[in-house]
């Protein structure tokens, strides 16, 4: 179990640098990119977090959070873009 | 420890090693595009073994199902994020990289740019 954690901690590694680029990001289109890699490994957290538990749950969380990151990206990406969201 | 539990666990591991891969090139590379491509690709690719790696750690038919069914969506969704994002950013006006040495989209993006507005 304790390997697991060691995976975490890559992970986490991962997510500093991600909250390195949105923080210190250039550009807008920067920080959305950062934003929407963060949400993806994200998921890679709760499926680690199913199994050091070992609730089953879990994995309904990570459905529900990568539906939600995709849709979230794409708002961001209407937003960049100058356009409305209905179009 | 069995053997479904070491095999999920190497899974997993290269899933992490694939994701740390990506994030050294979102912090290292030049451009927003270049950033774009490898962080994506590399962490869809991590994300995806990492939740195979939990199906097959638990060996539970729906938790397999569920990660295999979030699975299948981040490998269709992640890509067309992607796309959505770097077709934003160059339309909103974010520069290549001075020595990218293609554009594909630039007289698309031309044509979009001068298309006349929509009702506002």
């Amino acid at each position: 179990m304790s390997f697991l954690y060691f995976i975490a901690g890559i992970l986490a590694v991962s997510s500093f640098m991600i909250l390195y680029r949105i923080g210190h990001g250039p550009s807008a289109s920067d920080r959305a990119v950062a934003i929407d890699i963060l949400g993806v490994l994200v998921v890679g957290f709760v499926c680690l977090s199913a199994i050091v538990t070992g609730q089953d749950f879990y994995i309904n969380l990570a459905i529900a959070w990568s539906l939600v990151n995709y849709i979230g990206t794409l708002a961001l990406a209407k937003y960049l873009e100058g356009r409305r969201f209905d179009e | 420890m069995s053997s479904n539990v070491i095999i999920g666990y190497v899974i997993i591991t290269i899933g992490a090693i694939f994701d740390l891969l990506g994030c050294i090139g979102l912090l290292r590379l030049p451009d927003v595009y270049n950033r774009l491509q490898a962080a994506t690709k590399s962490v869809t690719l991590g994300t995806m073994m990492i939740l195979i790696g939990t199906a097959v750690v638990t060996a539970s038919p729906w938790v397999g199902i569920k990660a295999g069914l979030c699975a299948v969506f981040i490998l269709l969704a992640s890509p067309t994020a992607a796309h959505a994002l770097a077709r934003g950013s160059y339309l909103a006006g974010v520069r290549m990289w001075d020595k990218s040495v293609v554009n594909k989209f630039k007289e698309r993006a031309e044509e979009l740019k001068y298309e006349p507005g929509e009702g506002e």
